[in-house]
C-alpha cells in the first residue's frame, strides 16, 4: 500500500512519518506542497512541524497549498487522511475536519510522553487498537488546544468522532480533554499527539517496561494498511 | 496607495492567552485599572487603483476565506483606511 507523506515548507516530522509507514509495512510516497500530484498513493499523511512559518494562523496558509485541492478532492471520495500536530491544524483549516486549534492555555511550549485513551476504534487509522485501549504517544506542541462550539462538540461526542482523549493531564486547554477527531466517515483523523514517534523500539516513549521501548503509534499505520486490504 | 484594512478579534468565548499574559504584564506595571486585555489582528490591503465596492466585497472574502478562521475568530472590520494617514503604506 503506498501512504503519500506531504512535505509542507517547515514540516520536521515527514521523515520520520515516511519511515513510520515502513515500519508499518506500507510503501512510503513523498509528496510535495507544491505538486498538484498525489503519485498514486492509496492514504496520506500530513506530518508534523511548522508550515509556511505558521503565519496567520497555524496551518492555515499550508491548508490553500497547491497539493490541498487534491486532498481535499480525495478525503471526500473516502481516502484514508491522517493529520499529524501540524498536519491536525492544516486539516482543520481545510475544514476536512471541524473546530480549530489555539495556542496553549498555559502559553508554554508542552513536549511529553502523554497518555490517550482510543474511544473509536472503527476509523481508517485506529482500527487496529481496542476499545478504550490506553496508549502513550510523544506529544510537542505550542498551538494544541482544541475548541469548537458546543454544538459542534455535542456532535463530536454524540457520534463518536472523538477518537483520541488525554488521560491523567490535559497537555493544552483542549475541550474535552480531545486529543484526536475524526470526520463523520472516519477516513480522515487528526490528532496533535505524534504516532510516529513511537514506532520503533529504543526511539519511543518510555513505558513500564523500558525506556524508548513504545511502540503504541505503529498501530495507526497497520489501521489504515488493514482498511485499505479490507476495502480493496 | 488606497488600502483596505480588515481587523480580525479572537471570538469572545475562546481563551486570548497573548492577551492574558499582557494583561499580566499590567498589573505587575501597577496599571490595574485596565482589567483585560485581547489581542486581534490588522491586516492592510493595497491595490493600485481607486477602491470599489467590487474591491471591498473581494476584501470581505479573503477576511472570512483566509485572513480570520471563523471556528475561532471575527472579522469585525473590513473597509477603506479610515484616514489618510492611517494605513502605514499610505
Amino acid at each position: 500500500m503506498r501512504i503519500g507523506v506531504i512535505t509542507f515548507p517547515g514540516s520536521l516530522d515527514d521523515r520520520d512519518a515516511q519511515r513510520a509507514v515502513k515500519l508499518g509495512g506500507g510503501e512510503p510516497v513523498a509528496l510535495w506542497h507544491g505538486d498538484h500530484d498525489l503519485k498514486n498513493v492509496d492514504a496520506i499523511v500530513l506530518p508534523g512541524g511548522f508550515s509556511y512559518g505558521d503565519y496567520l494562523r497555524a496551518g492555515a496558509i499550508a491548508a490553500h497549498s497547491p497539493i490541498m485541492s487534491e486532498v481535499v478532492a480525495a478525503a471526500n471520495g473516502g481516502m484514508p487522511v491522517l493529520g499529524i500536530c501540524n498536519g491536525f491544524q492544516i486539516l482543520v483549516e481545510s475544514h476536512l475536519l471541524p473546530g480549530g486549534l489555539v495556542r496553549n492555555d498555559h502559553g508554554d511550549f508542552v513536549c511529553r510522553d502523554q497518555k490517550l485513551r482510543v474511544e473509536n476504534v472503527d476509523t481508517a487509522w485506529s482500527n487496529g487498537f481496542k476499545e478504550d485501549e490506553e496508549i502513550i504517544i510523544p506529544l510537542k506542541n505550542g498551538e494544541g488546544g482544541y475548541i469548537a462550539d458546543q454544538a459542534t462538540l455535542d456532535r463530536l461526542e454524540g457520534e463518536g468522532q472523538v477518537v483520541f482523549r488525554y488521560l491523567e493531564v490535559n497537555p493544552n486547554g483542549s475541550a474535552n480533554d480531545i486529543a484526536g477527531i475524526s470526520n463523520a466517515r472516519g477516513n480522515v483523523v487528526g490528532l496533535m499527539p505524534h504516532p510516529e514517534h513511537a514506532t520503533e523500539p529504543g526511539f519511543g516513549p518510555d513505558t513500564r517496561v523500558a525506556m524508548r521501548s513504545g511502540t503504541d503509534g505503529l498501530t495507526f499505520f497497520t489501521s489504515a494498511i488493514s482498511s485499505l486490504m479490507a476495502n480493496a | 496607495m488606497p488600502t483596505i484594512v480588515v481587523e480580525v478579534m479572537p471570538k469572545a468565548e475562546i481563551l486570548d492567552p497573548q492577551g492574558k499574559a499582557v494583561a499580566g504584564a499590567l498589573v505587575r506595571l501597577d496599571k490595574s485599572e485596565f482589567t483585560s486585555v485581547r489581542i486581534g489582528k490588522r491586516f492592510e490591503l493595497t491595490v493600485e487603483g481607486p477602491i470599489t465596492d467590487e474591491l471591498l466585497a473581494e476584501a470581505r472574502e479573503i477576511a472570512n476565506d483566509l485572513l480570520a478562521n471563523t471556528v475561532i475568530e471575527d472579522v469585525i472590520y473590513v473597509g477603506e483606511a479610515r484616514s489618510a494617514d492611517d494605513a502605514q503604506g499610505a
